[in-house]
C-alpha cells in the first residue's frame, strides 16, 4: 500500500511516496540517499542503524517511516556538519573504528549516551537508581551495549565518549 | 513482510473500533517486536492502528497512594521517572536490564507486555511451533531448550515470556486497565499472562481489539528496599536465563513480608506465593531464604537442557533476598 510520508531529516523536510512496509531506514538509504545510517542485522540487534529522533537514540530498522512523520531526526551526516560533532572529532582522535561500518550508529548512539548522562538517567550497572550516575568506564560500556563492532574498537570508542564527557 | 494498511489513530475510542472490526488488525505502538516478528513472518496483520499519539502517557500519582503509568510510555522514560526511582527501584531496574538505550526509547509499556516469546523456534517460520502454528508441534521439548521453561510448561509448549519489566510488575501487584469494545476493565498482572495449557498461542487474557491504557502501581512502601536481579549468557543485552524481582520488609531480623516474582522459568511472569508464605515470620537468614526458595520450586519440571535453571534460581533469589536484608545493617 502505498503512503505519502513526510520525513524531517537534518533539518531538511522531505516528502515521498512509499510502501506502508519501509522503515526509517530504507527511506534514509533507498529514497533520501543518506547512507551514514547502515543496515546491519535489520532486526534491531546490532545498533548500526542507530539516528536520533527528536534527539533521542533510536534504531531506525524497526521503525516504520509511514509512522515517524513529526519526527525530526538527526543522522550521523547532519551531525558531521558545520565542522562536525564533538563526538566525531574525539573518535577521530581515539582512533575508535576499524572498518567503519558500525561508526555512523556508534557516533548517534554516543551523542544519546551523552545527553542521558546529562539528564541523570541510571543504566543498569548504576549502583543505586536513585542517585545520579556517574560517567565511568563500566557505565558507559553497559549504555553502549546495543551497538556490537564486530572488528574490535570498543577501546577507542570508550576512551572518545569518556573524553566529551568530561571524565578524563 | 505482507502489504498492510495505515492508520492513525485519533483517539482511544476510534482505535479500539478499527481493531475490533477487523481480525487481522493490530495496534502500533513502539514496533520494536511487532515490526520485527512483521519482517520474520511470524506477524502478518492487514491492519496497523498507530497509538502512539493517543494521550496514553505520564506517569502521575493516584490519590490512593499509587502512581499511574500511561501505557504509551517509553521504557527508557519510565526507568528514568524520579517518583519509580524513588518508590520503585525494582521496577526501574528491571526496565534498565531489558533491551538496549535504543530500544527503550522506542518501547512502550503496554507493548513491553505483549512482547512475544524469544524460543527460537517460535521466531524460525520454518519449524513447527504450536505458538505460532496451533496443532504444529513443538520444537523445543525434544530441542535446544536452554532457555525454556522449568514451571508451568505444558507438552504443547516450554516457551518463557521475555519481558523484565512485567516481572517487577508481577511482584508489585500492578493492574493493567484496558479499554475494549465492551467498555474498561483492570486485570492484575499476575492474571494478564496465561501459562500454556492447551492453548500456548495465546499470551495473554486480553480479546481481540482491547487496547492497554495504563498500568496501575499500588500504594507499596515496602517496594522503597526492592530490588531486580537478572542472570544471563553476557553481561548486557541479552535476554534473562533466570531473574528475580524481590522487595522484603524487616523488622527486628525477622521477615514480616516478602514480595517476590521470577522472570525466565515460565511461560508468564511466576509470582512465587510459596516462596513469599514460606518466608513470612521467619528470620532473614540465608537459610530461610533458601527454604523459601526450594519451596517454590519444589514443582520444577527441567528439561534435559535446562536443569541449570532451578539451582540458578535458588541462588539468584537467596542472593537478592540477602543484599535486601543487608541494607538494614
Amino acid at each position: 500500500m502505498e503512503a505519502e510520508i513526510t520525513l524531517d531529516v537534518d533539518g531538511e523536510r522531505h516528502r515521498i511516496t512509499a510502501d506502508t512496509r519501509t522503515t526509517v531506514l530504507d527511506a534514509l538509504r533507498d529514497h533520501l540517499g543518506i547512507t551514514s545510517a547502515k543496515k546491519g542485522c535489520d532486526h534491531g540487534q546490532c545498533g548500526a542503524c542507530t539516528v536520533l529522533a527528536d534527539g533521542r537514540r533510536v534504531t531506525t530498522c524497526l521503525s516504520l517511516a509511514v509512522a515517524s512523520q513529526d519526527v525530526h531526526f538527526t543522522t550521523a551526516q547532519g551531525l558531521a556538519r558545520d565542522g562536525g560533532h564533538p563526538v566525531q572529532q574525539a573518535f577521530l582522535d581515539h582512533d575508535a573504528f576499524q572498518c567503519g561500518y558500525c561508526t555512523p550508529g556508534q557516533v548517534c548512539s554516543a551523542v544519546g549516551v551523552l545527553d542521558e548522562f546529562g539528564r541523570g538517567w541510571p543504566s543498569a550497572v548504576t549502583p543505586d537508581v536513585r542517585a545520579e550516575p556517574e560517567l565511568d568506564d563500566e557505565e558507559i560500556r553497559e549504555r553502549m551495549s546495543g551497538n556490537l563492532c564486530r572488528c574490535g574498537a570498543y577501546t577507542g570508542i570508550v576512551a572518545a565518549i569518556g573524553e566529551v564527557g568530561g571524565n578524563r | 513482510m505482507n502489504p498492510f494498511d495505515y492508520r492513525r489513530a485519533e483517539d482511544a475510542d476510534s482505535a479500539v473500533a478499527a481493531v475490533a472490526g477487523r481480525p487481522a488488525a493490530a495496534f502500533l505502538g513502539g514496533g520494536t517486536n511487532l515490526v520485527d516478528h512483521m519482517k520474520l513472518g511470524i506477524a502478518n496483520p492487514e491492519l496497523l492502528v498507530d497509538v502512539t499519539r493517543l494521550p496514553l502517557g505520564g506517569v502521575e500519582p493516584l490519590e490512593d497512594g499509587g502512581v499511574r503509568v500511561g501505557a504509551g510510555v517509553r521504557n527508557s522514560d519510565l526507568a528514568a521517572d524520579p517518583l519509580i526511582r524513588e518508590r520503585y527501584p525494582v521496577l526501574s531496574q528491571a526496565l534498565l536490564s531489558g533491551a538496549s538505550g535504543q530500544l527503550r526509547n522506542l518501547a512502550t509499556t503496554g507493548g513491553n507486555l505483549l512482547q512475544r516469546t524469544r524460543c527460537v523456534y517460535f521466531q524460525d517460520v520454518t519449524t513447527p511451533c504450536n505458538k505460532r502454528e496451533p496443532g504444529s508441534g513443538c520444537s523445543a521439548i525434544g530441542g535446544w531448550n536452554r532457555y525454556h521453561a522449568v514451571l508451568g510448561a505444558s507438552d504443547q509448549c516450554v516457551a518463557v515470556h521475555p519481558s523484565d519489566m512485567a516481572v517487577a510488575l508481577c511482584a508489585l501487584d500492578a493492574v493493567v486497565r484496558v479499554q475494549g469494545p465492551g467498555g474498561h476493565r483492570g486485570i492484575p498482572l499476575v492474571d494478564f499472562h496465561r501459562l500454556p495449557g492447551e492453548e500456548p498461542d495465546r499470551d495473554t487474557v486480553l480479546e481481540h481489539g482491547e487496547l492497554i491504557t495504563s498500568i496501575d502501581l499500588p500504594e507499596l512502601p515496602m517496594a522503597a528496599r526492592s530490588k531486580y536481579r537478572k542472570v544471563r549468557d553476557r553481561a548486557s543485552y541479552a535476554f534473562a536465563l533466570v531473574s528475580v524481582a524481590a522487595a522484603l520488609d524487616v523488622a527486628g531480623g525477622r521477615v514480616r513480608e516478602a514480595r517476590i516474582a521470577f522472570g525466565g522459568l515460565a511461560h508468564k511472569p511466576w509470582r512465587a506465593t510459596r516462596a513469599e508464605e514460606a518466608l513470612r515470620g521467619e528470620p532473614a537468614t540465608a537459610r530461610a531464604f533458601g527454604a523459601a526458595a526450594d519451596a517454590e520450586l519444589a514443582d520444577a519440571r527441567p528439561l534435559p537442557g535446562n536443569g541449570f535453571k532451578v539451582p540458578m534460581a535458588r541462588s539468584a533469589l537467596v542472593s537478592t533476598l540477602t543484599e535486601l536484608a543487608g541494607e538494614d545493617a
